[in-house]
């Protein structure tokens, strides 16, 4: 999958828009490799930032996925947090330390607000 | 967790401009309140901003400023409760259409602290505003290519930018701030596709249409794309998204391509419905083609005790969901009855009358555009969670019989995955009636609005509604 880096020791630094006072950052590794945050950051803005665009793949096809409405709707943008799948990326707020993994299936069966009919 | 507490009057659910006009409102007529929002922030989608950064500057910004203030004041007073950080996910009533109703709560991820897990209220104002609405092409679905208003989120809420070079295409005003937002940011916007003929309010405006705030913003949003140097295409359409495991260009009416690494796509918006369709309020089918619940003069649904405001009611922006926020508080006091100052109703219902015939210009302006389904191809991905594509909804319109969208769900899958058809319900009720040979209907675009839950929710929760008396 296309910028989801690996490697152990890389570093990537957000983009911060010029101008941004910035406190002071949080560090977060993402399948190993580290990536910053302004605290306030949700999970997605801080690797989209780091230039890491996909972190899902789709149960069917196996494409790569990551922020599509950035608002909670569309549930694209699902990674695993601290062990826990099945998170969206776009709200989880970046906390020092955090965890993050790419997410294979369609995240967990549990919950998933229904799967039938209405 | 404390879930056993006194009834309130009233329940508001979403704190953008609706919702926090509505409940100040309600608050300040005297009414217990509870305002609930699955934002960290009050200002929903319109008001959009960074704890860590200014307030936002935009040209309600002093409206939002006001609200906030008027908010914190009910709230020191002790006549409203805030709950942010909490998203409803069921609505019961113990009967039909009498009695408190009781709203479930939960937090937007698994480890969010949340205060309470369910509030009872003997009314509600649902302003649950809108999302942008997708059309899906080919392509849509590689990384980088984003909803427009998820890239503003990005920009306002988290300053983040995600790419260098961005193309911005769809159709209507919202376009514009997305553009400048992220020239300013540092991104070279290649340019503006806007399906659409008209500059609309960049130079027309239907002339019994008063809005001079509107117009200001837009000779701003003008000066700001000249400034930046962005070309403003109009009757351009994006045809067609590049890219193998993400977005390299895209494809300009079926010819030019421009090189991107970002592409924000927006027609318009859509309400978010699952809580009005919960409690079985009517819906219908709004100008712009969006299903929206239907409310009276006084912003009542047809389900007693629950009224609607804002985006929840038509697309029509942050100043008339204010005027609407606040009539709905004055018609919860009135039934109640607390006094109320009917000069203060009759200047909403104008400034109401005038918002809404504005909007109606706006959706006359940028309509979703006739023929918008050829482009899609075989294998375009229609249903994003699901990844049901184009022919499969044919195939399942001529090999097995699906005329409306309830029926493709079924067969096809579409909007059986994890947004529930939030974003390709629109699409596939249009693909639907557009395969079947008549045009779209409300009837079309209920079956894939309506939803068991308003969000997700654990296993855990659902037990425990069952052990509940």
């Amino acid at each position: 999958m296309v910028r989801m880096s690996r490697a152990g020791s890389e570093e990537r630094t957000g983009m911060t828009l010029a101008g941004s006072p910035g406190p002071s950052a949080y560090r977060l590794t993402f399948d190993g490799t580290t990536v910053t945050a302004r605290p306030g950051q949700s999970v997605g803005a801080a690797l989209v930032a780091a230039g890491i665009v996909a972190w899902r793949t789709t149960r069917r096809g196996g494409r790569p996925r990551g922020l599509f409405c950035g608002i909670g709707v569309c549930f694209d943008c699902l990674i695993t947090v601290d062990g826990r799948p099945g998170q969206r990326a776009c709200l989880v707020p970046a906390l020092d330390g955090m965890r993050l993994s790419a997410e294979g299936g369609g995240g967990t069966d549990e919950g998933g607000g229904g799967d039938g009919d209405d | 967790m404390t879930t056993d507490r006194p009834t309130y009057d009233v329940a508001v659910v979403g704190a953008g401009p609706a919702g926090l006009a509505a409940a100040v409102g309600a608050a300040e007529a005297g009414l217990d309140v509870v305002l609930i929002d699955a934002g960290r922030l009050p200002g929903g989608q319109y008001w959009r901003h960074d704890e860590h950064a200014a307030p936002p500057r935009h040209h309600h910004g002093r409206l939002f400023t006001r609200l906030s203030a008027r908010l914190r004041h009910q709230r020191r007073l002790g006549r409203l409760h805030y709950l942010p950080g909490h998203q409803v996910w069921l609505i019961d009533r113990l009967r039909p259409d009498s009695g408190p109703f009781t709203l479930r709560l939960n937090g937007p991820y698994d480890t969010a602290p949340v205060e309470r897990d369910r509030v009872r209220a003997r009314a509600l104002v649902l302003c649950c505003g809108a999302y942008d609405r997708q059309l899906p092409l080919p392509g849509w679905e590689l990384p980088g290519v984003m909803a427009a208003g998820g890239v503003q989120a990005l920009l306002k809420g988290q300053r983040a930018v995600a790419g260098s070079r961005a193309v911005v295409a769809g159709t209507g005003p919202f376009l514009l701030p997305v553009a400048t937002g992220l020239a300013r940011a540092g991104v070279r916007v290649l340019a503006v596709c806007e399906a659409n003929p008209a500059h609309g309010w960049l130079r027309h405006l239907d002339g019994a249409v008063r809005a001079p705030a509107k117009s200001a913003e837009a000779v701003r949003y003008a000066a700001l794309m000249a400034r930046h140097r962005i070309p403003y295409r109009t009757r351009a359409t994006v045809t067609e998204i590049l890219g193998e495991d993400r977005v390299r260009g895209v494809r300009i009416d079926g010819g030019e391509v421009l090189e991107a690494d970002l592409v924000a796509l927006g027609w318009g918006f859509t309400p978010a419905l699952e809580l009005p369709l919960m409690v079985g309020a009517d819906t219908r089918r709004d100008l712009d083609g969006s299903l929206v619940a239907a409310v009276d003069a006084r912003q009542r649904t047809t389900v007693p005790d629950v009224l609607a405001a804002g985006e929840t009611t038509g697309v029509g922006g942050a100043a008339l969901a204010v005027a609407e926020g606040r009539l709905a508080a004055l018609s919860l006091a009135a039934a109640q009855g607390l006094p109320v100052d009917p000069r203060a109703v009759r200047r909403l219902r104008t400034a109401i009358r005038h918002g809404r015939a504005f909007a109606a210009a706006l959706h006359r302006t940028y309509p979703v555009p006739d023929g918008w389904t050829d482009r899609l191809t075989e294998r375009t991905v229609v249903c994003r969670c699901e990844e049901v594509t184009y022919g499969e909804l044919c195939h399942a319109r001529t090999e097995l019989g699906a005329e409306d969208p309830r029926t493709m769900k079924l067969l096809a899958r579409t909007g059986m995955g994890w947004c529930q058809g939030r974003i390709c319900g629109f699409a596939v009720a249009a693909v639907t009636a557009s395969l079947t040979g008549r045009p779209a209907t409300a009837e079309d675009l209920r079956p894939l609005a309506a939803r068991p839950f308003a969000a997700p929710v654990t296993l855990g929760e659902l037990a425990e509604l069952g052990e509940e008396p």
